[in-house]
C-alpha cells in the first residue's frame, strides 16, 4: 500500500452503541483518484463508519487521515471545507427551496459573504452547468420538494459537487431508483471519476461494483473481512459466507 | 455545620415534591416529546381545589388527594384530547409548548377570578408544627408532603416497571416507531400519559399546599424549576428529573441559608447553564438524533 | 426566493405610509397609544421572526433583551437610578440628561448594538441545544432574567422600579414622538429581515430551518449563523424595549420582563406566517388593537386573561401556518390547477 497516494485513510476506527459494537478495529485507505466500494449485509457498519469518515459521529478509538492530515475533532464543517463531502443513503436536500438554491448553499463562502444576494451569478453559472449535466436543468427554480425520488437523489449528488470537492461519499446512490435513473447516475460517477474525483461508494448493486470500482472493501459485523480489487473479491470464501449466510 | 445540614434536610424534603412534580412532565415528553407547561397551572389548580374541599368540607389535603388524582388524571387526558393531540407538522413538539402555555394563562385567569390574587395557604392543622430529633428540626408538614411524593413516585415506578400499560409506554418512550410496529396503541398510551401527567400533579397540589403559600400566578414560579430540572436532568428521563429535583432543592436551601435567599434560585439555574455547557442532553439525556 | 414574497418597494412604502400617517388622521390619545403599542408588539413580533421564523429555532426568552433594552434606557436617564449610590442622590445627575426629550431615541441605536452584544454569549449557550430543547432553555432564560431584574437591586432598584424623566412634549401630540420611535424601530427591522431575506445569510438560515445535519454538510457554519442572526433579533427587541420604558417612564420587573408580552410577541408571527417579511406585522395590526380593546373594554381584569388565552390557542390549533403562507398555498394550488405535469414523477420512491 503506497501511503503517499491515500487520500482517505482510517486506522482501527472502533464505534460502540450500547453494547453493540456497530464497528469494529477497522483500517481502510482510499487511494487517490479511485473509486472504492464498501459493501456488505444489511446492518455490517456501512453508515456508521460513513458517519465516522465524515465527523457526523465520534470514533470509541482510532484515527481518521484526511490527505494526509490526521482529523482530530470530526467536524463535517471543517472536513467539506477541506474537500471531503457525502451523501446521505435517503436523498438529503432542502425541499422548501428552489434547486438554484439548494446548490447555492453548498458553496464555500467567506465570512463577509453572509451580506452578499443569495444567489450570485457565479454560483448560478456554476449551478447551471452541474445541474445541465444532470439533467435538471430546466427544473431550476422549481422547490426541490416537488422532485421525483430519483431526482432527489441527482440533486443531491450535483450540490455536493459545488465546491470542486476532492473525494465524495456516496451512500447508496442507486437505492430505490429506476433502472434508467441507476444508467445515469453510473454514468456520472464515470464521467466525475474521468476529471479525476475520488469516490467511495455504499453500494448493494453488486454488477453495477463490480463494474465502477477499483476496488472493492466488504464489511461484515463492523470488522472488515476483504480489501481488493472486485474480482478477487468477489471469490473470497469470507465474503461469500458473509452474504449467504452461516 | 448545624445550620448546612438543617439546610440539607429542607432541601431533600422540597426536592421530593418538586421531583413528584417534574416525574409526570418528563414523562408526557417521553411519551410524546411534548411539553406541558402547564404543568405548574395544574399544580397550584390542584392547590387550590385542595384548599377549597379542606376549608368547605373539611377535607384533609392528604385525603384530598385521593379525590384530586383521578379528577385531574381525567382532566388531563381532555386536554390531550382536545389541545395536545390536533398539532402536527415539524414544528408540533414547540407548537405544543405555545399551547400549553396558553392553557397555563387561562388557568391562571379562571383562578383569579375565581379566588382572587391574594396569597393563600392550607391551614391545617399541623402546618406549623415539627419534631425534633437531636438538634435538627423536621417540620411536620414537609416531612408528609416528602413521604406521600416517595409512595406516589414508587406507584408510579410500579406502573411503569410491572404493568402491561407500563411496558407499552416504556415502549413509547424508547422508540415510537417500532412501539407502533409492535402493536401499542400510541394514542391511547399519550392520552392516558398526558394523564397520568396531570395526576401527579394533582398530588403535589395538595400538598405544595400544605407547605407553601401560593397564587394563581405562582404557577410560573413552579414551571420555571420544573423545567429547569427536567432538561438538567435529561427530557425523558424520570430518574434523571428525581436527581435533578433533589439536587435543586437541597442547592436552593443551602444557597439561602450560607448565602442569601435572594439568590436562591438563581444558584441553580447558575448549574443548568454550567451544566448544559458541558452536556446539551442533561444528566442522562440522549443526545438529540442527528441522523 | 421562494420562502420570501417579493419585498415590493412599493407596497413597503405604501404600508409604512399608511402608518406614518396614522396619527395624523387619528389624532385621539387613546387611539395613538393603541397604536405605540400595536406598533411595538409589529416590531418584536418581526425581531423574534428574523430569527425564529427563519431559523426554525423558536426562542421563548426574547422578552429578556426587551427586559435589557428598558433596564438600559431608564438606567441612562433615571435621576433616581440606584447605579450612582446614595452619595450622588441628592445631586440628581443622570448619566445623561433626556436633553429636549428626544435624545434618548438618538441613543436607542446604541443601546441595540450593545445588547445585541451582549447576547452573543447568551445565544450561545442556548444554541447548544436545539429543537424543543432549544425552546425549554430559552424559556428558562426568561425567569432567569425576570428573577435578575428583581434582585439586582444595584440596577434595577428591585421591585421598587425606576422612573424615567417624563418629556415636555406638546400635550395634544404627547404620544406621536413615541409612535414615530417605533415606528422606526420596525421600519429598521423590516429592513433587515427584507436584506436577511434575500442574502446568503437568509439562505443558510432557510437551509439550517430544513435540515441543519444536512447544511453542516455542506460546509455551512450553522453556529455562526444562527449566533448573528440571534444578536441582530436580540438588539432589536432591545430597542423595541428602550422605547417602551420612555413611554411608560416608570418601570417595574414584572412588566419588564413579563411572559405576557414574550407570548404578545410570538403569537402574531404565528397568525401572520412564520418566515415571511409581512406575516409578522399583519398578526400583529389584526391582533393587538383587538387586544387593547379587549383589555380597555375588560378593564385588564382576568377576563381578559382568560380571552386572550383563548384567541391565542384557537389560532395555532386552526391556523398554525399563519396567514400569509396560507395564502400562498391556495395561489400555488391555483397556478397549477389541472396542470400537474411541471415534475413527472419517474420512479417510485424506495419503500
Amino acid at each position: 500500500m503506497t501511503a503517499a497516494a491515500a487520500l482517505l485513510e482510517s486506522d482501527a476506527l472502533t464505534k460502540r452503541f450500547g453494547g453493540v459494537t456497530a464497528v469494529e478495529e477497522c483500517s481502510l485507505a482510499v487511494q487517490s483518484g479511485s473509486i472504492t466500494a464498501l459493501i456488505g449485509p444489511n446492518g455490517s457498519g456501512k453508515t456508521t463508519l460513513f458517519n465516522l469518515l465524515t465527523g457526523y459521529d465520534f470514533a470509541d478509538s482510532g484515527a481518521v487521515r484526511f490527505d494526509g492530515r490526521a482529523v482530530r475533532r470530526p467536524n463535517p464543517i471543517a472536513l467539506y471545507r477541506a474537500g471531503l463531502t457525502r451523501t446521505f443513503q435517503q436523498a438529503r436536500i432542502f425541499p422548501q427551496l428552489s434547486l438554484i438554491e439548494n446548490m447555492t448553499v453548498a458553496v464555500h463562502q467567506p465570512w463577509r459573504a453572509i451580506v452578499y444576494p443569495a444567489v450570485r451569478r457565479a454560483d448560478r453559472e456554476r449551478a447551471h452547468e452541474l445541474l445541465e449535466e444532470f439533467g435538471l436543468a430546466r427544473l431550476v427554480e422549481e422547490r426541490a420538494g416537488r422532485l421525483s425520488y430519483g431526482q432527489k437523489k441527482l440533486l443531491e449528488f450535483a450540490t455536493v459537487l459545488m465546491s470542486k470537492p476532492r473525494l465524495v461519499l456516496l451512500d447508496e446512490p442507486t437505492a430505490g431508483v429506476n433502472p434508467v435513473m441507476v444508467e445515469k447516475i453510473e454514468e456520472r460517477i464515470r464521467a466525475l471519476h474521468a476529471r479525476g474525483l475520488t469516490l467511495l461508494v455504499v453500494e448493494h448493486n453488486m454488477p453495477l461494483v463490480m463494474g465502477l470500482c477499483d476496488r472493492v472493501i466488504v464489511l461484515d459485523h463492523g470488522r472488515k473481512i476483504a480489501d481488493g480489487p472486485p474480482a478477487e473479491v468477489q471469490h473470497d470464501p469470507a465474503v461469500l459466507d458473509a452474504y449467504l449466510g452461516t | 455545620m448545624q445550620t448546612f445540614v438543617q439546610a440539607v434536610i429542607l432541601g431533600v424534603l422540597t426536592g421530593g415534591l418538586y421531583a413528584l412534580m417534574a416525574s409526570g412532565l418528563t414523562l408526557v415528553f417521553g411519551i410524546m416529546r411534548v411539553i406541558n407547561v402547564a404543568q405548574g397551572a395544574f399544580v397550584i389548580l390542584a392547590a387550590y381545589l385542595s384548599y377549597s374541599l379542606f376549608g368547605h368540607l373539611g377535607l384533609d389535603p392528604f385525603l384530598s388527594i385521593l379525590l384530586l388524582m383521578p379528577a385531574m388524571f381525567v382532566a388531563g387526558v381532555l386536554t390531550q384530547l382536545v389541545f395536545v393531540r390536533s398539532l402536527r407538522g415539524e414544528h408540533a413538539s414547540e407548537m405544543s409548548l405555545l399551547v400549553t402555555w396558553a392553557l397555563a394563562l387561562g388557568i391562571e385567569g379562571l383562578l383569579s377570578i375565581g379566588y382572587k390574587t391574594t396569597v393563600r395557604a392550607t391551614n391545617t392543622g399541623y402546618a406549623n408544627k415539627s419534631w425534633t430529633l437531636g438538634s435538627y428540626r423536621f417540620s411536620e408538614p414537609r416531612v408528609y408532603g416528602f413521604a406521600a411524593s416517595v409512595v406516589i413516585l414508587l406507584g408510579l415506578y410500579s406502573l411503569l416497571r410491572f404493568t402491561r400499560f407500563g411496558r407499552s409506554i416504556r415502549a413509547v418512550v424508547q422508540n415510537p416507531t417500532s412501539a407502533r410496529l409492535l402493536g401499542v396503541n400510541e394514542r391511547l398510551v399519550s392520552a392516558l400519559g398526558f394523564g397520568i401527567g396531570a395526576a401527579t400533579a394533582a398530588a403535589a397540589g395538595a400538598l405544595y399546599g400544605i407547605v407553601y403559600p401560593f397564587n394563581p400566578g405562582s404557577h410560573y414560579d413552579l414551571i420555571s424549576r420544573l423545567l429547569s430540572i427536567i432538561v438538567l436532568g435529561g427530557l425523558g428521563s424520570v430518574g434523571g428529573a428525581v436527581l435533578a429535583a433533589m439536587l435543586l432543592g437541597v442547592t436552593e436551601s443551602v444557597v439561602a441559608v450560607e448565602y442569601s435567599p435572594t439568590w436562591a434560585s438563581m444558584s441553580f439555574f447558575a448549574i443548568l447553564i454550567l451544566v448544559l455547557l458541558v452536556r446539551p442532553q442533561g444528566f442522562f439525556g440522549l443526545r438529540e438524533r442527528v441522523l | 426566493m421562494t420562502a420570501i414574497r417579493p419585498f415590493g418597494l412599493v407596497r413597503g412604502l405604501v404600508i409604512v405610509g399608511a402608518l406614518a400617517a396614522f396619527p395624523f388622521v387619528f389624532n385621539e390619545h387613546w387611539l395613538v397609544n393603541i397604536g405605540v403599542f400595536t406598533l411595538m408588539y409589529a416590531a418584536l413580533a418581526t425581531a423574534w421572526n428574523m430569527f425564529a421564523g427563519y431559523s426554525g429555532y423558536i426562542s421563548l426568552g426574547h422578552v429578556a433583551f426587551f427586559g435589557i433594552g428598558a433596564y438600559t434606557v431608564a438606567n441612562t436617564f433615571s435621576v433616581s437610578s440606584p447605579l450612582r449610590g446614595s452619595a450622588y442622590s441628592f445631586t440628581s445627575h443622570a448619566f445623561m440628561s433626556i436633553g429636549s426629550g428626544y435624545r434618548p431615541f438618538y441613543v436607542l441605536p446604541l443601546v441595540g448594538l450593545a445588547v445585541a452584544l451582549l447576547s452573543v454569549p447568551i445565544g450561545w449557550v442556548a444554541l447548544r441545544t436545539r429543537a424543543i430543547t432549544f425552546a425549554i432553555v430559552t424559556l428558562t432564560l426568561l425567569f432567569v432574567f425576570q428573577n435578575l431584574a428583581f434582585n439586582l437591586r444595584g440596577v434595577t432598584n428591585g421591585s421598587s422600579g425606576l422612573s424615567v424623566p417624563t418629556p415636555n412634549f406638546p400635550v395634544e401630540t404627547y404620544e406621536r414622538p413615541f409612535y414615530f420611535a417605533m415606528l422606526g424601530v420596525l421600519v429598521l427591522g423590516l429592513l433587515l429581515s427584507w436584506h436577511i431575506g434575500r442574502n446568503k445569510l437568509g439562505l443558510m438560515l432557510f437551509a439550517i430551518r430544513e435540515d441543519e445535519e444536512k447544511a453542516r454538510g455542506l460546509g455551512v457554519r450553522t453556529t455562526g449563523v444562527k449566533l448573528v442572526t440571534f444578536a441582530l433579533s436580540a438588539g432589536l427587541t432591545a430597542m423595541a424595549g428602550g422605547v417602551w420604558a420612555y413611554y411608560l417612564t416608570y418601570i417595574y420587573p414584572q412588566f419588564a420582563v413579563d411572559p405576557l408580552v414574550m407570548i404578545g410577541s410570538v403569537v402574531p408571527v404565528f397568525l401572520g406566517g412564520r418566515g415571511t417579511l409581512w406575516g409578522p406585522v399583519l398578526g400583529a395590526l389584526i391582533l393587538v388593537p383587538a387586544q387593547q380593546y379587549m383589555a380597555y373594554r375588560l378593564g385588564a381584569s382576568e377576563l381578559y386573561l382568560v380571552g386572550y388565552a383563548a384567541v391565542f390557542v384557537v389560532i395555532l390549533l386552526v391556523l398554525p401556518r399563519g396567514i400569509l403562507p396560507s395564502l400562498g398555498d391556495a395561489y400555488e394550488r391555483w397556478r397549477y390547477r389541472g396542470a400537474r405535469v411541471t415534475v413527472q414523477p419517474e420512479e417510485v420512491p424506495a419503500a
